[in-house]
């Protein structure tokens, strides 16, 4: 596999930013390609995928608790008062819980896992690159592609749709709280609007499409890491620019994917 | 090809955009040999390596590792040259992430799953004998120094039996007693083990406790070939200048 080189230095002038550009579309679709064909050659590494979801989820899972309380909280918070300006107060868990839902729950943790997991994949591989590590692998006659980038793919896009369930319930118990400090609501009446308010389709499309974002965060980091180059800094470029751009495409892919899931429910 | 050829170069040429590293190289290891390859930094030695394995691949010319063309071999292939064949990194290369046990378990799980998790055990501890640092098995690369990442990256190469074992710069950044042990331990295991060794290196030390034969690399050329007494005793100026430096005999 040949990934094309991206040109560095402090002296670039706009035809090497318009290079770099098409140099990581394209190292992105080779790498995408790559995946797809490798993913079903055995070994399978079934062991290794398990572990890595079980360290991105713990790891992950603090941040994105913390950020979901916060999201339910503020937006309730937020909203409360413009609700009742309009004499819709009883209609708050519902637009909260569908906002949540169907929005910002998926969007907001699949950024904030990529910056907390894509930048780590980088920084892991792209370390491994520049010491010669992933080449060791491969004078060892076993596939690095397969052992490394593969498994941390499909634990990236298996991870990442748990976590945003995760995350949207947190979320809607901080929406609660929020709401009962200012109003006195119970819990079975707030859960009831709630769950009256999440149809089916609102539930699916916004999970579903973390299996998008996930795949970009495990795809992207591991592409800025196995193709790092340049010794210590090139592992620190390789992990900051994992981040920002595994964010920027889940941001352009959630257009999309807002575009098509409303082509698909257009009664939603 | 001549039987107990292992490896033959032919016209190997590699350039960096404009910069010609190897042009026209040349080179046959016979079996059980020990062949030295001298050079100045950044004269193309890691680089020969590297085209020998299939790890960059070369702007022209032939590899034959056992009669088999590497350049030639679809990657599955390859991967069956590969398994006969060792690799020393110059940084030693292990895996951060693994025990020194998991790090020498890791190529035999891979290769050979006839194996029983007893014998890949006795496997490591009989390998890491030769290399003596049975005690560091289950540390972690980070706990080792830089002489014993060394002597565990020999012994996860050495661990498939290799035919071939090809060592890039195996004792630089290591004192001068480390670097001789280093030295003797390749050339032990190399007897023992009945292997062929490539070794990159400017250490003079190590060349002269385990080199056969030598090559020196210049201006992207083999400029300079025989055994290691017919170089440092040259009277070549620029083989003069090279090894002009006295020897430190630990």
């Amino acid at each position: 596999m040949n990934l094309p080189r991206i040109r560095y230095g402090r002296r670039l002038n706009y035809s090497d930013y318009l290079y770099n550009f098409f140099a990581t579309l394209t190292g992105l679709t080779i790498f995408n390609w790559e995946f797809f064909k490798q993913a079903f050659i055995p070994p399978y590494e079934i062991a290794e995928i398990k572990k890595h979801m079980t360290e991105l989820g713990v790891k992950t899972l603090g941040i994105v608790s913390i950020t979901g309380f916060i999201i339910g909280l503020v937006l309730a918070m937020q909203s409360q008062p413009v609700m009742q300006r309009f004499g819709a107060s009883d209609f708050l868990p519902a637009m909260v819980s569908l906002s949540v839902v169907r929005e910002l729950g998926p969007v907001i943790t699949a950024l904030i896992f990529a910056g907390r997991v894509s930048s780590g994949i980088g920084a892991e591989l792209g370390s491994m690159r520049v010491t010669e590590q992933i080449d060791a692998m491969e004078v060892s006659a076993i596939n690095p592609f397969n052992y490394l980038v593969v498994t941390r793919v499909i634990a990236t896009t298996m991870v990442l749709p748990i976590l945003t369930v995760y995350v949207i319930i947190i979320a809607i118990i901080g929406a609660y709280i929020a709401i009962i400090i200012v109003e006195p609501m119970s819990f079975e009446y707030y859960r009831s609007s709630v769950v009256q308010a999440i149809k089916f389709g609102d539930f699916i499309p916004g999970v579903a499409k973390t299996f998008v974002f996930g795949y970009i965060v495990g795809l992207v980091g591991s592409y800025k890491g196995f193709s790092a180059e340049g010794g210590t800094e090139g592992v620190g470029r390789a992990s900051t620019t994992s981040v920002v751009l595994a964010s920027l495409l889940i941001l352009i892919f959630d257009m999309v994917l807002v575009k098509v899931t409303l082509w698909l429910w257009p009664t939603i | 090809m001549a039987n107990n050829l292992i490896v033959v170069v032919e016209n190997l040429t590699k350039r960096f955009d404009e910069l010609l590293v190897l042009e026209n190289v040349s080179i046959e290891v016979h079996r059980a040999e020990n062949l030295i390859v001298f050079g100045k930094s950044g004269s193309g030695k890691s680089v020969l390596l590297k085209c020998i394995i299939g790890l960059m691949k070369p702007d022209a010319g032939n590899v034959f590792i056992n009669d088999k063309n590497v350049l030639e071999l679809s990657i599955k292939e390859l991967n069956k040259v590969r398994k006969d064949v060792g690799f020393l990194f110059q940084g030693a290369a292990l895996y951060d992430s693994m025990t020194v046990r998991e790090n020498l378990s890791f190529p035999l799980k891979r290769h050979f799953e006839k194996m029983t998790q007893k014998e890949i055990d006795d496997k490591v501890k009989y390998t890491l004998e030769l290399v003596s640092l049975e005690e560091a098995i289950d540390k972690m690369p980070s706990e080792l120094s830089g002489g014993m990442k060394k002597r565990i990256g020999l012994a996860r190469s050495i661990i498939t039996d290799p035919a071939l074992m090809l060592y890039d710069e195996p004792t630089t950044g290591l004192d001068p007693i480390s670097s001789k042990e280093i030295s003797e331990l390749i050339l032990n295991l190399q007897k023992k083990l009945n292997m062929t060794s490539i070794v990159v290196t400017h250490d003079l030390i190590c060349a002269e406790i385990i080199a056969d034969r030598a090559i020196f690399l210049k201006d992207a050329h083999v400029a300079y070939e025989g055994n290691i007494d017919d170089l440092t005793k040259s009277n070549d100026p620029f083989l003069k200048n090279f090894f002009s430096h006295d020897i430190i005999k630990v």
